[in-house]
């Protein structure tokens, strides 16, 4: 019965959209003009966000000491990092310590996706072609967007640079190198093309190698006397990395609307550095890495009351994992994934404060893999999202509600003909979430903001079918988040203080079913994931920002977050012994404190930026017990910029300088970080 | 204010030993202690070792590092098997490749001795036998890991010779002149059952080869000799359709005459009573399954007396460990609990009544015994 209602409501959303499209037609009318790319993208930042969000963008994006979009992101406040270290390393995002796979994570509009374990490696994704790294807590406050973007506890959004011209402008080049420590080499080009107003193009390529050698210590003392115990120097071996990545895009406008249609492809080649453990300190551990992907976006207002957004995509994954040390268990395994999806969204004003939307997407995943006992899992999954927003002078509202249906299918593959394998049962679950601002004084920038969400994560097809180690049993990872906060912004002529803004947010979230991996039987060679966990989470995120002109053309820029959580495990443990260890410990690698201070001086072509980041002292495990307890770390990056200009070429060079204080530190135990080091890029633009 | 900030990271302290009193003075019967290897979870390079003395009744939580402050990285990653012999006590550490060997009363490191991979390890005449996942290094397009016993010198802790036996080795056990040593295949039947290895290995000390198979049972992994030199050998089962068993090979006819249908996770055999556990996932309770039984290795029939009387059994999440003392009987169960965090040890009476209880390091898995009279 439900399953009926579901499809009804499924259906309802598809054809309301194709039956509102041929009407809305028949009206024809033209007369509003559409925001520019960007706008849309970016939703309106300084103005009143009834979701949390923060963002860092264009030139505040590039004087970070950066790589990756993982690099960014560590600025956010409420926002933890796993990094395995070095350029090759693995880098997740966690947020408000929901876990990593909570996290959705979306490039240009569509999620970037990976059905196999969930893990989105924020390393792979360079800065370089990166406009702006934003991160919502709950979802975008935009009700005018596919159902996906409802469907995760928080959310990423990374947008590319789109080609933008000067009047008379056909053409721009940009050509950038980078070269520094871990003997990397880092070119790339950016060439775009404006075919006439309604269409533009661009390329992008980028080649990055890196031995990922660094040195790293290990030091231990004697409590109280501080004699040293031993204090070893070795340099990480098998972190290196070669990789390209090719994109292009086409963007163009059409009367009362905009469509964008690109592809991606990433190739690397890396080895698994590992863990550094007594009597070995190196690895062979190689992966390789093969990602495509196309999509595309279509949008267009049908009436004044009336759009439509389109987005579809095609992706196509290959990994190639290998362990040649035959000392350990031989491993040599292909997986490859594929994933499609389509998805409609329909906005409909119904009054002037009042609008609706209607999404629907539907999308498949494949896994194939040569592994044995591998049953090559394909999923399809259906969104449908209804949502409503409402201003009425002081208050504004969301709401949506989320209604997805995932169904598995498994073939025996490469099993044995008697095993009993069978897919994970049919899962239909409806979620909701409801956000509300208000803004109590009219000529003061100020808002009051709360939300309630409630969403889940399934579990992945590893949770589910890794041979010998899925369980079809699982139930899929519940998230329930209250969040309070407020938002404050001024801004000044006459002072030194151009303009200021805080926002600060409290919020309680829990985790239910959490998935964990036990071991099975005896031995760590067989492990096996269970819903085990419940975890409880309160949190504070600040983050305030200000520019101020110092003295003539010296400007100063700062930018500060600071995040509080007590990240509960409150999983029910059976002995008294247990529960004493972990019952209400704060979980694996979640600080009490963390936080970051971004600043910036300008002086007219000369900038100069410094950033630190803090994180407290944390535990391996939620047994919060001096054998699990890890030191604070905190790294000093500092950069000098200078921009040149000839005629009409722009050069711009820089030098970074990382951990300027060469600290030895691990985010995750015994994965050692590299100390101090250097980069040089250099950027030509035509 | 970023040098004030700067400082809040110290140099990392290493981690002193805690002692626990956790039960009243005893007097010494045979032995004087007992210590327990914690494994810790794969990675996190977290073996720790903990030591029990009888006449104290102090537990001593985590020795090694304080002991042996100044081996870099401290004991190593998974402890899997530990022993004592000839006033030496070994640690085979499986991830960190290495077998550790420290003075039996001390604790104090005497070497090591490096394996890859090692797994079990056992004693004879002034030799330890070691076994090994790992496989050779030859150039095959075909190539399969075939694991071994590695043969050291206990006098200079030299490795001075490998035996080849059947794929992925574990346990072993050693009877008159030969050895018998459950293979595994662990590596190999994931997908198919008929990749596990089903084979007891027995080697001949005096030419250390392979002489001879014993058929058992699919993916092997404990084999220990009661009083009489028979052998009990578990199989692991294929975690799908075939569950967990105990079989018995009778010594002189080198076969299994005899199948016991209980999961045998891991057991001890003390005189003629084997102290049994097994661990079993079912899939429609959708929870672990533990039993606890006490089969007499004469009769081979499962006695009627449990364990565990006073409802303590329902507070172990994962029993993994077990230890039953030779004279007091008192039975020794440690809990993995979720294998991330600390787990815990139980000791109870020869009556099945908890005596005491105390947190163990990660994983605690391996018990040696102390004797009193040793040098």
């Amino acid at each position: 019965m439900k399953k009926t209602t579901f499809l009804l409501i499924f259906i309802a959303a598809v054809f309301s959209s194709a039956a509102n499209f041929v009407c809305a037609q028949s009206a024809g009318d033209t007369t509003r003009t559409l925001n520019l790319d960007e706008v849309i993208v970016r939703g309106t930042r300084l103005q009143r966000e009834v979701i949390p969000v923060q963002s860092l963008s264009g030139e505040e994006l590039r004087k970070l000491s950066a790589f990756s979009v993982a690099d960014a992101i560590r600025y956010f406040s409420g926002v933890q990092i796993k990094d395995y270290g070095g350029i090759g390393g693995l880098k997740t995002v966690n947020i408000r310590s929901m876990g990593s796979n909570h996290v959705g994570v979306f490039y240009d509009g569509i999620q970037i996706g990976n059905a196999q374990n969930g893990q989105i490696d924020l390393g792979k994704f360079s800065l370089d072609n990166i406009e702006e790294v934003s991160l919502y807590n709950g979802q975008k406050s935009n009700i005018f967007q596919p159902a996906k973007d409802f469907a995760s506890s928080s959310a990423v959004y990374l947008r590319s640079r789109t080609p933008r011209f000067e009047e008379n402008e056909k053409t721009h080049l940009k050509v950038v190198i980078k070269t520094g420590s871990f003997d990397l080499l880092n070119p790339s080009a950016l060439y775009e093309h404006k075919f006439n107003d309604r269409l533009s193009a661009s390329f992008n390529a980028e080649y990055v190698r890196s031995s990922g050698r660094y040195k790293f210590r290990y030091k231990r003392v004697f409590p109280g006397t501080h004699e040293v115990m031993y204090d070893t120097t070795a340099v990480r071996q098998n972190g290196d990395i070669e990789s390209v990545r090719f994109e292009g895009g086409l963007y163009g406008r059409i009367p009362e609307g905009q469509w964008q249609w690109k592809g991606y492809f990433y190739h690397s080649e890396r080895g698994i550095p590992g863990a550094i453990v007594n009597n070995r300190w190196m690895n062979s551990q190689r992966q390789w890495d093969r990602s495509f992907f196309t999509q595309g976006m279509f949008r267009k207002s049908i009436s004044p009351k009336y759009d439509i957004l389109v987005n579809a995509k095609y992706a196509n994954d290959y990994m190639r994992y290998l362990n040649p040390d035959t000392t350990l268990m031989l491993i040599d395994n292909t997986f490859r994934q594929q994933e499609a999806y389509f998805s409609m969204a329909n906005r409909y004003s119904l009054e002037k404060n009042w609008d609706t939307s209607l999404s629907a997407d539907v999308q498949y995943n494949t896994l194939s893999s040569d592994m044995d006992g591998f049953v090559f899992p394909k999923r399809f999954t259906a969104l449908a999202a209804a949502a409503t927003s409402a201003e009425t002078g002081k208050v504004k509202m969301q709401g949506s509600v989320l209604a997805t249906f995932v169904r598995d299918r498994i073939r025996s593959g490469n099993t044995a003909a008697d095993d009993s394998v069978r897919a994970a049962p049919d899962k239909k679950e409806f979620t909701s979430a409801f956000f509300v601002s208000y803004k109590p004084f009219a000529k003061h920038q100020f808002n009051l903001r709360a939300f309630y969400k409630y969403i889940f994560r399934m579990p992945t097809f590893n949770d589910l079918y890794y041979t010998d180690i899925g369980n079809v049993n699982l139930k899929p990872e519940f998230t329930r988040q209250y969040n309070i906060g407020f938002q404050y912004n001024k801004q000044w002529k006459d002072k030194t203080v151009k303009e200021w803004q805080l926002q600060t947010d409290v919020y309680y979230n829990e985790v239910n079913n959490k998935i964990i991996a036990v071991p099975k039987g005896s031995g760590q060679y067989r492990w096996m994931m269970m819903n085990l966990g419940y975890v409880e989470i309160r949190g504070i995120d600040l983050s305030s920002w200000a520019l101020a002109e110092l003295y003539n053309d010296w400007f100063l820029n700062l930018k500060l977050s600071y995040t509080f959580q007590k990240a509960q495990d409150f999983t029910k443990r059976k002995s008294e012994i247990l529960q004493e260890s972990t019952y209400g410990g704060q979980i694996a690698y979640i600080p009490r404190h963390n936080g970051s201070l971004i600043a910036g001086l300008t002086y007219k072509s000369w900038q100069f930026n410094y950033s630190f980041i803090y994180v407290g002292e944390r535990y391996h495990s939620s047994a919060n017990i001096r054998e699990e307890y890890e030191q604070p770390w905190y790294t000093n990056d500092m950069a000098i910029v200078k921009n040149l200009v000839f005629g009409k070429t722009n050069l711009r060079a820089s030098i970074e300088i990382n951990n300027v204080f060469d600290q030895d530190y691990e985010v995750v135990l015994n994965y050692p970080m590299p100390r101090r080091n250097y980069k040089f890029s250099l950027t030509v633009e035509l | 204010m970023i040098y004030t900030i700067s400082s809040c990271r110290d140099d990392v302290e290493m981690i002193l030993s805690d002692d626990i009193a956790v039960n009243n003075p005893e007097a010494v019967k045979g032995y004087k202690g007992f210590y327990l290897l914690n494994e810790g979870n794969m990675g996190s390079n977290k073996a720790s070792l903990d030591y029990y003395n009888f006449s104290t009744g102090v537990y001593t939580r985590n020795i090694y590092a304080e002991i042996n402050p100044t081996v870099p990285k401290e004991m190593g990653d998974v402890g899997n098997d530990i022993g004592i012999y000839g006033g030496k006590l070994y640690a085979v550490i499986n991830a960190s490749n290495k077998i550790e060997v420290m003075d039996a009363e001390t604790a104090k490191r005497i070497g090591q001795i490096d394996i890859p991979n090692c797994r079990f390890i056992k004693f004879h005449k002034g030799y330890a036998y070691v076994t090994s996942y790992a496989g050779p290094v030859i150039i095959d397009p075909d190539y399969r890991q075939i694991g071994f016993v590695a043969k050291i010198n206990t006098a200079t802790l030299k490795e001075i010779g490998r035996c080849y036996v059947g794929f992925q080795p574990d346990e072993l056990e050693i009877i008159g002149e030969k050895i018998f040593v459950a293979n595994s295949g662990g590596y190999m039947g994931a997908g198919d059952t008929e990749g596990y290895e089903r084979c007891v290995s027995v080697i001949d000390i005096g030419r250390f080869t392979e002489e001879k198979r014993i058929d058992v049972a699919y993916n092997l992994e404990r084999i220990r000799a009661d009083s009489r030199g028979d052998l009990w050998v578990s199989s692991r089962g294929d975690y799908k359709g075939l569950s967990a068993s105990l079989f018995f090979i009778d010594r002189k006819k080198e076969a299994v005459t005899d199948t016991i249908p209980i999961a045998a996770t891991n057991y001890w055999i003390d005189d003629d009573l084997l102290y049994a556990y097994g661990t079993e996932w079912n899939n429609v309770a959708n929870d672990w399954q533990i039993a606890y039984r006490i089969v007499d290795t004469r009769t081979h029939a499962i006695v009627k007396r449990e364990m565990i009387t006073d409802g303590t059994d329902k507070e172990i999440e994962k029993p993994y460990g077990i230890m039953v003392h030779p004279e007091t009987k008192d039975v020794y169960i440690t809990d993995a609990g979720n294998s991330v965090t600390p787990g815990a040890l139980y000791c109870f009476d020869k009556d099945g009544k908890k005596k005491w209880s105390v947190r163990t390091g990660i994983i605690p898995g391996h018990f040696a015994l102390l004797p009193n009279d040793e040098p």
